[in-house]
């Protein structure tokens, strides 16, 4: 296989394209927004991250942080996918994380939180110490579904091996 | 040595951007198959003429013209057709088209430095751009970036997603170079440098470098189309 190596500084000339963050148009029927922040082990933001969300029967997702590590993506609220061993996986995202000083990308699932009883039943969930949950689960914000991703340290995201 | 180990660590102290940014917590291993999924279709426009770095202005970037040509594989040497390559680099001085890049070398107002295209039946894709320039950067005293150019691939399933760099050979900035270095065995570090391919130069032209790329993924399976 060839090796990762990381996307550096300046892939905005590369890889953010327009209107890449709307997965779904805004204003679409059902369209749900989603925001959040790339923080580094000091809990400094990140603004050199590239964020992608791959979501199955809706689409593919791309955005950049901005100086204060921020990003936002617009999308369509997924419904629940069969696991590989036949249960049902609770609603989520498939995010994916790029950055200068990741050498390679790191996999996360954003979860939603008014799905409490399909997320106590995730299959992945499950697999992930109790503690560090709700790393995975999204906050409603007046309407707005807020997701950080802690690249290190206290209250660090859960991350996947892929 | 499995595949998995000829990736670069998360951690890697020499590159001092690791360091606040790579987890410190194990990654958590999912069971086969959670994250073999297609890819969700690509809704980026790729035209006619992204391949080519060098006709995106009115006039031609300086710099020295070169073929980039390889094939996108999987690991048993499968061509993977309609994978998305993007690329982007820095211009023949080392300069890129960024507000955050801050080196003293000119901006060249014919290059921007990014191209993307799609790998034809056969795995095969191809770039026309200009050579980069080496580029100093912070990360210790008198650091400098190797030439390289950054790609990007998109292939069929989530787990074949590979972002990457491209290297030319005999470059002498590659041995102190931490995020080459960062690769744990020569071999895979070798699979990052690109090869001077003679035959696709094309004369009194351009010179052509050849670097072939694979991805992982479920298609990997072996015997999977064994009669």
């Amino acid at each position: 296989m060839t090796p990762s190596q990381t996307v550096g500084p300046f892939f905005g000339v590369g890889l953010p394209f327009e209107k890449g963050e709307q997965i779904v148009a805004p204003g679409t029927a059902g369209a749900i927004r989603v925001e959040g922040q790339v923080l580094d082990g000091k809990g400094e933001p990140v603004p050199d991250a590239l964020i992608e969300i791959w979501q199955i029967g809706s689409g593919f997702g791309r955005a950049r942080t901005d100086a204060e590590g921020a990003f936002s993506f617009t999308t369509a609220k997924p419904g629940g996918t069969p696991a590989p061993d036949g249960r049902t996986q609770a609603p989520h995202l498939n995010v994916t994380v790029f950055a200068r000083g990741l050498l390679r990308h790191l996999v996360t699932r954003m979860y939603f939180p008014d799905k409490a009883e399909a997320n106590a039943a995730d299959p992945v969930l499950n697999l992930v110490e109790p503690a560090r949950r709700e790393t995975l689960i999204a906050k409603n914000c007046g309407g707005v579904l807020h997701f950080d991703v802690r690249l290190q340290g206290e209250r660090e995201t859960v991350f996947f091996a892929i | 040595m499995s595949e998995d180990e000829r990736e670069p660590p998360y951690l890697y102290a020499d590159y001092v951007g690791t360091r606040l940014r790579a987890p410190a917590k194990p990654l958590v291993h999912l069971p086969d198959g959670f994250h073999d999924f297609p890819a969700p279709v690509f809704p980026r426009t790729i035209a006619e003429l992204d391949h080519d770095l060098t006709r995106q202005h009115a006039g031609e970037p300086i710099g020295e013209r070169i073929i980039v040509t390889g094939r996108v594989l999987d690991s048993d040497g499968r061509p993977l057709r309609k994978t998305i390559v993007e690329v982007w680099q820095a211009n023949a001085a080392g300069r890129y088209l960024d507000q955050d890049d801050q080196h003293p070398a000119p901006l060249d107002p014919n290059f921007s430095g990014a191209g993307r295209c799609l790998t034809d039946d056969e795995g095969r894709y191809r770039f026309i751009t200009i050579k980069p320039g080496a580029y100093p950067w912070k990360n210790h005293r008198n650091a400098w970036r190797p030439a390289h150019i950054h790609f990007s691939l998109l292939g069929s399933e989530f787990r074949s997603r590979l972002v990457t760099q491209m290297y030319f050979p005999g470059d002498p900035l590659m041995p102190q170079d931490p995020i080459l270095q960062s690769i744990p065995d020569q071999a895979g570090r070798e699979r990052l440098v690109s090869r001077f391919d003679p035959e696709t130069t094309v004369p009194e032209w351009a010179l052509a470098y050849q670097w072939d790329i694979v991805l992982r993924g479920r298609a990997a399976t072996p015997f999977e189309n064994e009669p």
